[in-house]
């Protein structure tokens, strides 16, 4: 059997004392694209927080693999530097802090925790416009602060640009779709499907079957009461918008 | 000899070697400058040291001063040229004063390129030389009536730096005052005097910076006064990286004239104890000032900023901002007080105070204080105390950015913003390099 680049067994995991994951299983596999669907409060960010390794968001059964590896004990920035990217779904300002500041920041930081030699100020200039005219992003948005004063669109598109940097292996994209009306979703599933390849595995966590239109999953599993509680192909994005979630809202409680 | 402890009257003990230095002070020739003397011993005799229940002082204790057993002689010290270079801020200053534990060396000191009409040298020159270039603006009133360690210092200034600008001179280059204290077998205790004064139409940036060179104790009671003639600018960036040890109190009195602007930036780091004591008289139309600020304390110090800002004439503006970051168990005060006469219509006031408390037991008292008489007025003031966003250093942890890095550029951010306002563009990076040494040494 082959090994796969993520596992999630058993998850078990809760926010202040209360359980909000309670034995989530999901495997996804290199290449692959995997859609979480949900009702709100079914666990959805909780998940992408407790494999990003937010403090407060506590792993107490099962466990998380990563290449066969437990990430469980494992910092946010050891999880970046092995790989892992999670597109936030409210992008965090950072008055003070430029842009272009960041992304150097976070990507020597990566490449230092990997032994890597860092980029230096004009190696990186170079890699970092190649990767922002690609997402239509200017030379002005680099030099802002982070995210301040950014319109919805903006902060998301710093997000995949943010993605594109790190050249992640596997990304977590957490409610993406929110705040965004179609032209900028456009923009910024053209960016994600830009990244996808044979090596580099997705999570798209939604609560709309809308984005799925524009990031067709290989998987798609829907997440209730803290499980996964059904999965199929991409027709069950499609069944799930005609129905709704009540039903495995019910099957959850039940 | 050395100071007595003697708790009832400890304070008063640092007047006892007047009358036995006071012959052998520079200027003991003129009678006016002995008289002023005499006026500052009695003004502290009066006082004493102020205690809790003085309002300007209600957040800083002098208690620990009084304690200490200090040696009054103001010790030579000997110090290798050799040691200079890295002590100066950033840069090689072309014009340079360097006083050692408070008296000008002038083997160290490099004084060249002044323009005609400008006038660079010693208190104690000063005073011996040309005592009438001290006369016009030495010991204003509030010294003597308000600021009882200003008055000490009147009593005992020993040395510091003068610097005149006839009318009309601009200075391109930046001078640079650099105070160090060496410490000494018994910690040693001097008194500053220092006086800009920029006649009309001149411009001159004058950096204060005031460092240790050893770990341990000495008090450095420091006094500079500014006069701002009538269209003048005037930078005052002052650095106070005293030794951890160190008490350093410090008053800097501006008056800025009509049309006159003083830009005033203080960063503080060293120091046991410290306070930085600003008192702006906007005097005439058209008079503005720019108060930033920034302080890094850790471990148990304790800095004081207290800030003074008089409209006293119709059309004046202020501009203040201090930032402050506290760890451990350091703690921090501001007190801005900003008052606007009855007269002094059409005033724009602005004051903030931002504090980031890295540790739970650090602490910040902030107080400003809006005493306003005029009714067209604009002011206002503000004062936050918080932590580190978890936000933010999730985000950049998330990111790949390492936790102690991250916590880095986030209080580098905070601190930015009173930076950036620094004018003179060429202290921004000693000092954004100042804060990321503070940080490195809080690296956890």
């Amino acid at each position: 059997m082959t090994q796969k680049m993520l596992e999630i067994k058993d998850l078990h995991a809760t926010v202040d004392g209360k359980e909000i994951l309670k034995g989530l299983n999901l495997s996804i596999g290199a290449g692959e694209v995997h859609a979480i669907m949900g009702p709100n409060g079914s666990g959805k960010s909780t998940l992408s927080y407790v494999l990003a390794g937010r403090d407060g968001y506590e792993v107490t059964g099962g466990d998380v693999l990563y290449d066969g590896e437990s990430l469980v004990d494992l910092v946010p920035e050891e999880r970046a530097a092995k790989g892992l990217f999670l597109a936030f779904q409210y992008p965090v300002e950072i008055p003070g802090v430029t842009n272009m500041i960041f992304l150097k920041n976070a990507v020597n930081g990566v490449r230092k925790q990997r032994g890597e030699p860092e980029l230096d100020a004009m190696e990186f200039l170079k890699f970092v416009r190649v990767k922002a005219k690609a997402l239509s992003m200017t030379d002005d948005m680099l030099k802002r602060a982070v995210n301040v004063g950014f319109s919805g669109g903006e902060k998301k598109r710093n997000e995949i640009l943010q993605m594109a940097v790190l050249e992640p292996r596997l990304a977590v994209l957490d409610e993406t779709d929110s705040g965004l009306d179609i032209d900028a979703l456009k923009v910024v599933a053209d960016g994600v499907n830009a990244l996808r390849g044979p090596e580099r595995s997705m999570l798209v966590i939604t609560h709309y079957q809308r984005l799925l239109d524009y990031i067709v999953p290989d998987h798609v599993h829907i997440l209730a009461g803290g499980r996964i509680v059904r999965s199929g192909d991409k027709g069950l994005a499609l069944e799930l918008e005609e129905r709704g979630y009540a039903e495995f809202v019910d099957q959850a409680a039940a | 000899m050395s100071v007595q402890t003697l708790p009832d009257d400890a304070s008063r003990q640092f007047l006892a070697p007047y009358a036995e230095l006071k012959p052998a002070l520079p200027g003991a020739d003129s009678d006016w400058l002995a008289n002023l003397r005499d006026d500052g011993a009695d003004a502290f005799r009066q006082r004493g040291f102020p205690g809790s229940k003085v309002e300007d002082w209600r957040y800083t204790s002098l208690a620990p001063l009084t304690k200490s057993a200090f040696d009054w002689r103001e010790p030579e010290a000997t110090l290798d040229a050799e040691q200079l270079p890295a002590l100066v801020f950033g840069r090689e200053a072309s014009c340079r004063l360097v006083l050692v534990n408070g008296r000008l060396s002038r083997d160290l000191s490099a004084v060249a390129g002044l323009p005609d009409g400008a006038t660079l040298m010693g208190f104690a020159e000063a005073a011996d030389q040309s005592p009438d270039l001290l006369r016009e603006a030495l010991g204003g009133e509030s010294v003597l009536a308000d600021q009882p360690l200003a008055a000490l210092n009147t009593a005992f200034m020993a040395d510091g730096f003068v610097l005149h600008l006839a009318d009309g001179v601009v200075l391109e280059q930046p001078v640079e005052i650099l105070s160090v204290g060496t410490g000494g077998k018994q910690p040693p205790l001097y008194h500053p005097r220092n006086l800009i004064v920029a006649g009309a139409d001149s411009r001159a940036t004058v950096i204060e910076h005031h460092v240790g060179l050893c770990i341990g104790a000495y008090f450095a009671n420091v006094v500079t006064e500014i006069v701002a003639g009538e269209r003048s600018i005037v930078r005052h960036c002052k650095v106070q990286d005293e030794s951890r040890e160190a008490f350093h109190i410090a008053a800097t009195n501006v008056h800025v004239g009509r049309d006159a602007m003083l830009d005033s930036f203080v960063f503080a780091v060293g120091g046991h104890l410290s306070r930085n004591e600003i008192r702006v008289k906007l005097a005439a139309p058209g008079a503005h000032c720019r108060l930033h600020g920034a302080y890094l304390m850790r471990g148990t110090q304790h800095c004081d900023n207290t800030t003074i800002i008089d409209h006293a004439a119709p059309e004046t503006n202020s501009h203040e901002l201090y930032k402050g970051v506290l760890d451990d168990e350091a703690s921090g005060v501001f007190q801005g007080k900003i008052v606007v006469r009855p007269d002094s219509q059409k005033i724009d006031g602005h004051q903030m105070n931002r504090a980031l408390l890295l540790s739970d037991k650090a602490q910040i008292n902030s107080k400003p204080e809006l005493m306003i008489y005029a009714d067209d007025v604009k002011c206002s003031h503000g004062a936050t105390a918080g932590e580190l966003d978890d936000e933010a250093l999730f985000y950049l942890r998330s990111r790949g950015v390492p936790e102690a890095q991250a916590r880095r550029l986030l209080v580098e951010a905070f601190l930015n913003e009173a930076i950036d306002g620094i004018a003179l563009a060429g202290m921004r990076m000693p000092l954004e390099q100042a804060v990321a040494r503070w940080m490195s040494g809080a690296a956890r």
